[in-house]
């Protein structure tokens, strides 16, 4: 049986994580975008771990990159953390309960604005304004949401075939 | 030894899986090296515009289908408002376009009663102040516009406030103008509540004009505005030269000298406008010295606009007689708008 979903849904799901990093959003509110993109690698990561690994993520994140001009390599680096952290968690993750799995993957976005500034610190650029730091918050909100209807379409495609 | 190999197992299977994360980590630190030293990137964002291209296009959608249905879903209730608006506007627009049109037509009427010398039709370039020379004995501007821009000497310069000077000298690519203010310039003007005609003379200040022999019984008053009276052809009629600012006797005792504060921005300003009525000046021009049957000895300032504008065709008739009198006229233009005697 064949439990891994169908690509274009991890695929589908990736792009528009891409999308949303570049949605035209009035100035304040645009530096405390969650990261989506992010949430994404996670989420695969953890619930199919032999289609979405670390090189996935390297690629997403140079696709980001390039959309989103920031330094070629930047979002490499930080989904490639990201998602080397989910992995060795993976089991432990799985079986929080979802506010806890919250609250940790909270904190791995926490971990990857560090990442930024620290990169923005060798770079030289500027440092990036205080809303960044909501980033986390938003998207340790969304995750729960995010989890559950992903879980649903996944299902659903599940069921079709 | 199965505990050593348990932990060598253990070491390996570790390192098995920090490796790939190590790899990537360093790959991803290079780009950015290479991005931020050797900029690299540019040219890869560059190479991947048909991929990012469409994402933005994408990404940027929402935002202008939102756009387009609030322009295309405006209320007719608003559209009614803006229409009858609209309308408003156009009507007034309109009346005051008739008006303006009476206007004019009144104003033309008026010239053709005044005579054909004020009548002219000026040819206006805007040309640029390339360098600016503001001393006692030198007032002059360099300009950005030369002959291949169709830039003749003798063309007249003015700002916003009035009468800067005259084109004196064309090259190919610049030009200068010798302003008003220069010592060795003279411009013939009316003063414009009474008609009475002078020579303005400057004086190497840039703040004065200077108007001698005023007969004493002339009407003329501090604070009356000067035009150029368009006689000698070199300046079109009706432009602010000044505004006169002190009226004394000079030394015979038997004249005023009226002094004036020009009315063009001197000090100011990058731009002036060149206007030009050429064909004008050869008509009026003085004649040839040879030819002495035409009163050649008044100065020009001194006819009557009427006897000015009566030569007019005795001129244009004799084609044969032209280039003669044109010629002095070009090197010696109108006698009131050069150089002090």
């Amino acid at each position: 049986m064949n439990r891994a979903p169908t690509g274009w849904l991890i695929y589908g799901s990736l792009l528009l994580g891409l999308l949303f990093a570049v949605l035209p959003l009035p100035a304040g509110v645009s530096e405390a975008r969650p990261y989506l993109l992010a949430l994404l690698i996670a989420y695969w990561t953890m619930e199919s771990p032999l289609s979405v690994g670390l090189g996935t993520a390297f690629v997403t994140g140079l696709l980001a990159d390039l959309v989103t001009a920031s330094p070629l390599g930047e979002q490499a680096l930080r989904l490639v953390v990201l998602a080397f952290l989910v992995q060795r968690f993976r089991a432990r993750l799985r079986f929080f309960p979802f506010w806890q799995q919250a609250l940790a993957v909270g904190l791995l976005l926490l971990n990857d604005r560090i990442i930024v500034a620290f990169v923005h610190l060798v770079v030289g650029a500027a440092w990036p304004a205080w809303t960044s730091w909501l980033s986390p918050v938003l998207g340790m909100a969304l995750w729960p949401w995010m989890f559950v209807l992903l879980d649903l379409v996944r299902l659903r495609s599940r069921e079709r075939n | 030894m199965a505990f050593a190999g348990k932990s060598t197992s253990r070491l390996s299977e570790s390192a098995a899986t920090t490796l790939p994360i190590m790899a990537y980590m360093a790959l991803a630190i290079c780009l950015m090296v290479a991005d931020h030293r050797g900029g690299y990137g540019e040219q890869i964002r560059h190479r991947a515009t048909w991929i990012t291209e469409p994402m933005w296009w994408l990404a940027s959608a929402p935002t202008r289908t939102y756009n387009a249905s609030r322009e295309g879903l405006a209320l007719r209730g608003q559209l009614q408002d803006e229409n009858a608006h609209l309308h408003r506007e156009l009507e007034i627009s309109s009346a005051r376009l008739n008006r303006l049109s009476a206007v004019a037509e009144e104003n033309q009427r008026l010239r053709q009663l005044l005579g054909g010398t004020r009548g002219y039709r000026l040819n206006v370039q805007l040309a640029g102040v390339f360098d600016v020379d503001l001393d006692p004995y030198r007032q002059r501007l360099v300009l950005d516009a030369g002959s291949d821009t169709g830039v003749q000497v003798g063309q007249a310069l003015i700002d916003s406030g009035g009468v800067l000077g005259q084109v004196v000298e064309v090259g190919a690519h610049r030009s200068t103008a010798l302003l008003l203010t220069d010592p060795d310039h003279a411009v013939p003007v009316q003063v414009a509540r009474t008609g009475l005609r002078a020579i303005a003379y400057g004086t190497g200040r840039s703040d004065r004009l200077d108007l001698p022999n005023i007969p004493q019984s002339a009407d003329i008053r501090t604070g009356d505005l000067l035009v150029t009276s368009g006689i000698g052809g070199r300046f079109p009629a009706g432009f602010p030269v000044g505004t006169v600012t002190e009226l004394h006797p000079d030394a015979t005792r038997l004249f005023v000298v009226a002094e004036a504060q020009p009315a063009a921005h001197f000090e100011r300003g990058l731009e002036v406008l060149l206007i030009s009525n050429l064909p004008v000046v050869t008509d009026i021009g003085p004649p040839a010295p040879k030819h002495a049957q035409n009163p050649a000895i008044v100065p020009a300032s001194q006819i009557p606009a009427s006897t000015a504008s009566a030569q007019k065709p005795a001129t244009q008739v004799s084609p044969t007689q032209k280039p003669t009198t044109q010629k002095p006229a070009a090197r010696e233009p109108a006698a009131t708008s050069e150089k002090k005697p």
